[in-house]
């Protein structure tokens, strides 16, 4: 495949470039923020977002999707990372459909990936427990009961937790804490007796919360996958949701570079624009060389998804840690080149900051994926 | 079958014939390079069987038209004939600063009987060339340069001296930057001249470098006389054809140290530190190294998506900058790591178990990688400027 957009993703790229420019520019997300909007996102807009069909890009025509693969997904999050725009896309259609997709049967793809891809539906996936994200390392329970289980157990950083219809519960069916045998995921009703979801405000203005669940009963048709195996699947999931991700963070990263070279380009001291001082010369020079490389390996790691490489884990850990880097880099420089009015909540440039750390952190950081990476490297 | 499932199969069968077995091994160092030339001195036979076989199909030069003798390969083929050369591990056949870096010039801006002249000879290996650009008062700001050549009626007399000229020693041919007015701007009155290393009043000098080779000379000219018809391109316009000439070379400089891997990185380093269970045991080496291995990885894709894009008719403006500039400085850091992954004995200067102080004088030697064919302080200059559209 080569490694360039091929038409159909160019004119994806236009209509949503055209479309989030009118609908959800970054003063939508600022909107939002500052309004008593308790939903966190505008259903109005994620509806429009669902009639263009991204809610199902990547989901099979089988199920009611467009079967466009990832790489059209990352080009809708790269346009959609560039305006900040906040909506169910990441928890509900990255994420959760990926997985079901990957380990649903039949009834459970039928049941919910139409569903999502139309917008009706949001899922969202409840993992992470401690301060980090550490895959492994899960102490929900899940133990057997009448005709299924019984769940208990608290999730963090769980995006779109208080809005979501179904949550996708990794729980602990055996095994100890840190084992990757013994994690078996369930599909649970977000109005089931038990759970509890509550939105936590985060410093991006974007959902995500908190998930307790007590004694949540579940039936055997909720597991999703096999009992004990569902580490695999969720293992790839997070691998294409990271690439996902990073696609938004090198959209961000380009917004913010752009906008910083526009400023430069006018803001005068010293009589003179500051865009002419070699200081801030080399630095913006050494971003763009940076960002060309996100560029590349973002491509590369959208590719590696749609044509199913065995690549795929390693590739994803590299491409999260270097979209880290290098969005952590210009956005801060981006404030820094801005100065005193970049320190503004007036001014937009801090949304981009704010977001990427919020990006950085959702599934594993820079110091995360590195050190995966290397590990999966030998070493 | 497709006709590229066609030519890939069949490229295949022609490698597995023709490319000798000591071509398919690993370039290590420079005596496993081979050059050309009128005194090629191979150091293997098999250099020279391979590079004629490969000549002879003008697979030297895969994509220069057929008509001077090149392969005449479109960029798919091209692509193809490159991954399966990869796929066995063959050498490139000809290393070549006419290839690289003149070739292109050439059929852009030479004369039809300047190319006739000199295109097959640089396809088939038997004229080597040199690059006459820096000069000691002229380094970063090349177009200071002061080499003069004045007209004598039928020829240009050549005065002057030049610096870090590659392999001047060795070389054949050189094309040269040289002064043919002083009215106008630095950047006008430059002309372009190729001529013959042998002609009367042409000396050398290597420079030894800290690393103890000695690539480069001074080269001196002393009342060289240059033939009118060895003008390429217009007189005093030499700079146009300076600048697209370097970007040329800054990609070929770029790819430098690309190839020479025995072991990872993370290979070596386990060997030297130890492992403590999957790991390598040194977290901030460990560190480091995937630091490393990440940047190589997403410029390694980057170049891959510059091809494809330029194949595809789209294109990076100062591509060859970035390259050149990210390049070489992940080459500096790679002989650095290199350096601490290996211990103290890649510190030997000419012990048998340095292999000659290999990994040091390699580690020498990168360092001028950010400084040749324009510094990496230029290459942001060049960026900052062209791309980036920020004032001076």
């Amino acid at each position: 495949m080569a490694l360039v957009l091929n038409e159909e993703q160019q004119m994806l790229r236009e209509s949503a470039s055209g479309f989030l420019d009118e609908n959800a520019p970054v003063a939508a997300l600022r909107a939002l923020r500052d309004s008593e909007n308790l939903q966190g996102y505008s259903a109005e807009l994620w509806q429009q977002m669902a009639e263009l069909g991204w809610a199902g890009i990547a989901i099979d025509e089988a199920y009611g999707g467009l079967g466009y693969g990832y790489t059209g997904l990352g080009v809708v999050l790269e346009e959609i990372g560039r305006r900040l725009t906040a909506s169910p896309l990441q928890s509900s259609v990255l994420t959760s459909a990926t997985l079901i997709q990957l380990a649903g049967n039949e009834s459970q793809k039928q049941a919910l990936l139409p569903a999502i891809a139309s917008g009706q539906t949001l899922a969202t996936l409840a993992l992470q427990e401690g301060r980090v994200h550490r895959p492994t390392h899960i102490s929900t329970t899940a133990t057997a009961a009448d005709n299924g289980y019984l769940l208990n157990g608290a999730k963090v950083m769980v995006l779109d937790a208080h809005v979501a219809d179904t949550i996708i519960v990794v729980a602990r069916t055996s095994g100890t804490t840190d084992d990757e045998e013994g994690i078996s995921l369930f599909l649970v009703d977000s109005g089931a007796a038990g759970v509890k979801a509550e939105a936590v405000t985060m410093v991006d203005s974007h959902n995500a919360g908190h998930v307790s669940l007590t004694n949540v009963a579940v039936s055997e048709d909720q597991l999703l996958g096999e009992l004990n195996n569902g580490y695999a699947a969720l293992s790839k999931t997070l691998d294409i949701a990271n690439i996902g991700l990073s696609a938004e963070l090198f959209g961000l990263s380009t917004e913010a570079f752009e906008r910083t070279m526009t400023y430069l380009r006018e803001r005068k001291q010293f009589g003179e624009v500051i865009g002419s001082f070699q200081a801030l010369q080399h630095r913006a020079a050494e971003m763009f060389a940076e960002l060309e490389l996100a560029r590349s390996i973002v491509l590369k790691a959208l590719h590696a998804i749609d044509s199913d490489s065995d690549d795929l884990p390693k590739l994803a850990s590299a491409c999260k840690a270097k979209l880290c880097e290098v969005a952590a880099r210009v956005s801060n420089e981006g404030v820094q080149m801005h100065g005193g009015i970049g320190m503004t909540d007036e001014f937009e440039i801090g949304f981009f900051l704010k977001r990427a750390r919020v990006l950085q952190h959702t599934f594993g950081d820079y110091h995360h994926h590195l050190d995966r990476f290397a590990l999966l490297g030998g070493y | 079958m497709s006709d590229m499932e066609q030519f890939r199969q069949e490229t295949r069968a022609w490698l597995e014939e023709n490319c000798p077995a000591a071509m398919r091994t690993p370039v290590t160092t420079d005596a496993d390079q081979f050059w050309g030339g009128r005194n090629p001195n191979p150091t293997h036979p098999d250099q020279v069987v391979w590079m004629e076989r490969m000549a002879a199909r003008g697979w030297t030069t895969p994509t220069w038209p057929a008509e001077y003798g090149g392969g005449g390969l479109d960029k798919e083929e091209a692509k193809i004939l490159r991954q399966e050369m990869g796929r066995i591990g063959a050498r490139r056949p000809l290393e070549s600063f006419g290839i690289d870096m003149l070739g292109p010039a050439l059929m852009k801006y030479g004369s039809e009987a300047q190319k006739q002249e000199h295109l097959p000879k640089i396809i088939k290996g038997e004229v080597r060339w040199c690059q006459g650009y820096s000069e000691p008062g002229a380094g970063s700001d090349l177009a200071s340069l002061q080499t003069r050549a004045d007209d004598q009626g039928d020829h240009y007399l050549v005065n002057g001296s030049k610096i870090w000229t590659s392999y001047a020693d060795k070389a054949d041919w050189i094309f040269c930057l040289v002064r043919t007015d002083n009215s106008g701007t630095k950047h006008e009155g430059i002309s372009f001249l190729l001529f013959d290393m042998a002609s009367p009043g042409v000396t050398t000098k290597p420079i030894k470098l800290i690393s103890g080779s000695s690539p480069f000379c001074e080269t001196f000219f002393d009342d060289v006389e240059v033939p009118k018809g060895n003008l390429m391109g217009e007189l005093g316009k030499g700079w146009e054809i300076a600048k697209y000439l370097l970007t040329h070379e800054r990609e070929m400089i770029s790819g430098f140290g690309m190839m020479r891997a025995k072991k990872t990185l993370g290979e070596t380093a386990s060997e030297n530190w130890g492992r403590a269970g999957e790991r390598l045991d040194n977290a901030p080496l460990r560190h480091s190294i995937a630091r490393f291995d990440l940047d190589t990885l997403a410029f390694a894709c980057t170049m891959e998506r510059v091809r494809d894009e330029s194949n595809a008719g789209q294109g990076l403006g100062a591509a060859s900058s970035i390259f050149k500039y990210y390049g070489t400085e992940l080459n500096k850091r790679r002989n650095e790591l290199l350096v601490s992954a290996s211990g103290d004995v890649a510190l030997e200067w000419d012990s048998e178990a340095s292999r000659g102080g290999a990994i040091s004088r390699d580690w020498l030697r990168s360092k001028g990688n950010s400084i040749e064919g324009g510094t990496s302080e230029v290459q942001l200059n060049i960026i900052s400027k062209r791309v980036l559209g920020l004032p001076s």
